[in-house]
């Protein structure tokens, strides 16, 4: 590992996608600027000019079609990664995701096979207001029959592509714009991490403990398992070992890391980037009520977008995204 | 064309305005960005999508709505809003996230809502053409002459949305215009890489509705076809499809490097300046002076610097206030 390089997040998913392409001839791209241009969020660079305009094809602004063209593609043997440019434009082709491509397993009794990976761009944070910064990825794993992908580091994004490009199921995987080591978006640098060179997997639905400790649990992912680590770097300062855990994948959900962490520390915080109600972090509450409830020595808190729409102005939009010193209050908070 | 000198030299003002807003706004939106571009550093923080080049579409059909006409925009709205009247004070302070912009901030540079001028407009691309066949209906069942037009650039005439809309307004026989800004490129895949037709107004025809093609970014030829549009639909004849040619000079975004963009081709669109072009033409038929051309561009400048003032000593709005206005 020590001379391993080290790659951004964008980098990562970009040599994930081609190097299983060049496995796998079933294997293309398509989505709004995926070619010439890398993807706006650069999850394709280079695969256009390696590949050419018949695997990475660039489309119309025309999700509907192009979502529904890779279902279609997929039924007939092909693996088609579909970029949906931000997960906010859902609304103009959701009744091809949830209505056909999360149903059609299920509906034809097992017999039909839907293997798109369909990938979208999450999180705010940089002042793009109420259509271009959700994270949403809650509303898709309500859904059933959508696994669902949410990396926080270059290593996971690498195996987490490359498991769902060979999963034989609907994966959307979601990047958060923030974390992609992109030359004009400021970035986490946590996010850029050392990847190895050759493929490699990470099963979907395995959590990752980003940072052991005894004293709290700290749920979360993406953008928001970052400003956990930062949080739980402060609480160290006092004394306060926090547990990290990255969920990395909604669907399917890795419970058992989440019970055995709070059986062992006592106290749970959830952080969220996505709306507080009737999503992940409610979702992350229950399952512990439910099956770790005795071990629970304070209550559950839960850090998330207050139930307003993302604001435009940088006043509005840091008061409603869970911030470091916010998740370090919460879990302070818990151990008075 | 029956335009008065008043009317002519309003137009060639409000394009100025339009264009000085726009270069101010670059030169703004860098503010905060240097060494290290970060698009949520500075006063004017996210994406960016400027409208200079394409001052004739905005200009040349707002000359004929009124206060009670509905106009949808893009994501690419500010020459929509500055043509449509919406106060151009409130508008740079919105884009500034200031308390005294349209909407306190919330909405930003793509989510203008003016409700008295009735302006509004969408990230979304394609979502202006169904909100503009409700205003157009809402006009209709409640017997006014009112007018509803939706913009919205080449790129969005392949969104399901545009030929839902164009049924349903061809159908219901709407006082509607739908107005395609054609600047070639959709983000970076140009048009003829994405549209199975090279001219958006042949699609009327499937809807039944006349649709016209105009091959220049000129306003006085924006005008005189759009005239034509909003005087059948305020008859009650029903919808038009409109596309013009029109010329986007800075990148889809700010910080856009541009790579599938041909170098020599802003040169180019800039050589035709259609700003220009309509100063010259106004000072060459005698109708305008140099100085009163002057006059306009620099009372032009004088607005938009007026309302950058403005916006840059507004308060911001108090954190909190983020969880307003979900509901009324």
């Amino acid at each position: 590992m020590a001379n391993e390089r080290e790659l951004t997040m964008s980098k990562a998913i970009a040599e994930a996608i081609d190097q299983e392409m060049a496995r796998d001839h079933r294997v293309f791209v398509l989505g709004e600027d995926v070619g010439i241009y890398g993807g706006i969020f650069g999850a394709t660079q280079g695969l256009y000019q390696k590949y050419g305009a018949e695997r990475v094809m660039d489309t119309p602004i025309s999700e509907t079609a192009f979502i529904g063209a890779a279902t279609g593609a997929a039924a007939e043997g092909m693996r088609p990664i579909v970029e949906l440019m931000f997960v906010d434009f859902f609304g103009v082709c959701m009744d091809q995701i949830y209505n056909h491509l999360a149903k059609n397993t299920y509906m034809s009794g097992g017999a039909a096979r839907f293997p798109v990976v369909l990938t979208t761009a999450i999180g705010g944070g940089y002042n793009d207001a109420a259509q271009h910064s959700q994270c949403l990825y809650g509303l898709f794993a309500h859904v059933p029959g959508l696994k669902v992908v949410v990396p926080s580091t270059a290593y996971d994004a690498k195996g987490l592509m490359i498991s769902a490009i060979r999963d034989d199921n609907p994966v959307m995987y979601f990047f958060h714009k923030g974390l992609m080591g992109l030359g004009w978006m400021k970035y986490h640098q946590r996010s850029v991490t050392p990847v190895p060179e050759e493929a490699y997997t990470i099963p979907l639905g395995k959590a990752d403990i980003k940072r052991t400790g005894k004293d709290v649990t700290i749920v979360s992912l993406a953008m928001m398992v970052h400003r956990a680590l930062d949080a739980a770097d402060a609480l160290a300062q006092e004394g306060i070992e926090a547990e990290v855990i990255d969920l990395r994948t909604l669907v399917p959900l890795d419970r058992e890391t989440v019970i055995n962490s709070v059986k062992k520390t006592h106290r749970l915080v959830v952080v969220d980037e996505d709306y507080h109600s009737f999503g992940m972090s409610g979702e992350i509450a229950a399952l512990v009520a439910e099956d770790a409830l005795d071990y629970l020595d304070a209550p559950i808190r839960r850090l998330a977008v207050p139930d307003v729409p993302i604001p435009y102005s940088r006043p509005l939009e840091q008061f409603v995204l869970p911030s470091a010193e916010r998740i370090a209050a919460t879990a302070r908070a818990l151990m008075e | 064309m029956n335009l008065s000198k008043e009317q002519l030299l309003s137009m060639y003002r409000q394009m100025w305005t339009i264009r000085i807003f726009e270069d101010e706004m670059a030169v703004a939106y860098m503010e905060g960005k240097s060494p290290a571009f970060d698009i949520g550093s500075g006063p004017v923080p996210g994406e960016m999508h400027l409208a200079a080049g394409q001052e004739p579409v905005a200009v040349g059909t707002c000359m004929h709505l009124h206060k009670e006409d509905t106009v949808v925009g893009t994501h690419r709205p500010h020459h929509f809003a500055i043509a449509k009247g919406v106060n151009i004070n409130k508008l740079a302070a919105e884009i500034f996230g200031k308390e005294t912009g349209l909407g306190k901030g919330k909405g930003g540079h793509m989510h203008l809502f003016d409700v008295e001028h009735k302006f509004s407009c969408s990230g979304i691309v394609g979502a202006s053409f169904p909100p503009a066949c409700g205003a157009a209906l809402a006009a209709k069942k409640m017997g006014k002459d009112w007018v509803a037009v939706a913009f919205a650039g080449e790129g969005a005439a392949n969104q399901g949305a545009f030929h839902e809309a164009l049924n349903l307004a061809a159908l219901w026989k709407l006082p509607m215009i739908f107005i395609i800004e054609d600047n070639s490129w959709a983000i970076s895949v140009a048009k003829q890489l994405s549209t199975a037709i090279p001219d958006n107004s042949q699609r009327a025809a499937g809807y039944g509705i006349p649709g016209v093609r105009i091959d220049e970014n000129d306003v006085l030829a924006v005008y005189e076809v759009v005239g034509e549009a909003v005087r059948r639909a305020r008859r009650g004849e029903g919808p038009s499809l409109i596309e013009v040619k029109t010329d986007r000079l800075y990148g889809h975004f700010q910080g856009d490097p541009e790579l599938y963009r041909p170098k020599d081709e802003v040169p180019t669109l800039k050589a035709n300046d259609p700003i220009a072009r309509l100063g010259a033409q106004l000072h060459e038929q005698g109708i305008a002076t140099q100085s009163e051309l002057d006059d306009a561009r620099a009372a032009a400048k004088a607005d938009v610097d007026a309302a950058f003032l403005f916006a840059r000593q507004s308060p911001y709005p108090a954190p909190e206030r983020a969880l307003e206005d979900v509901f009324v």
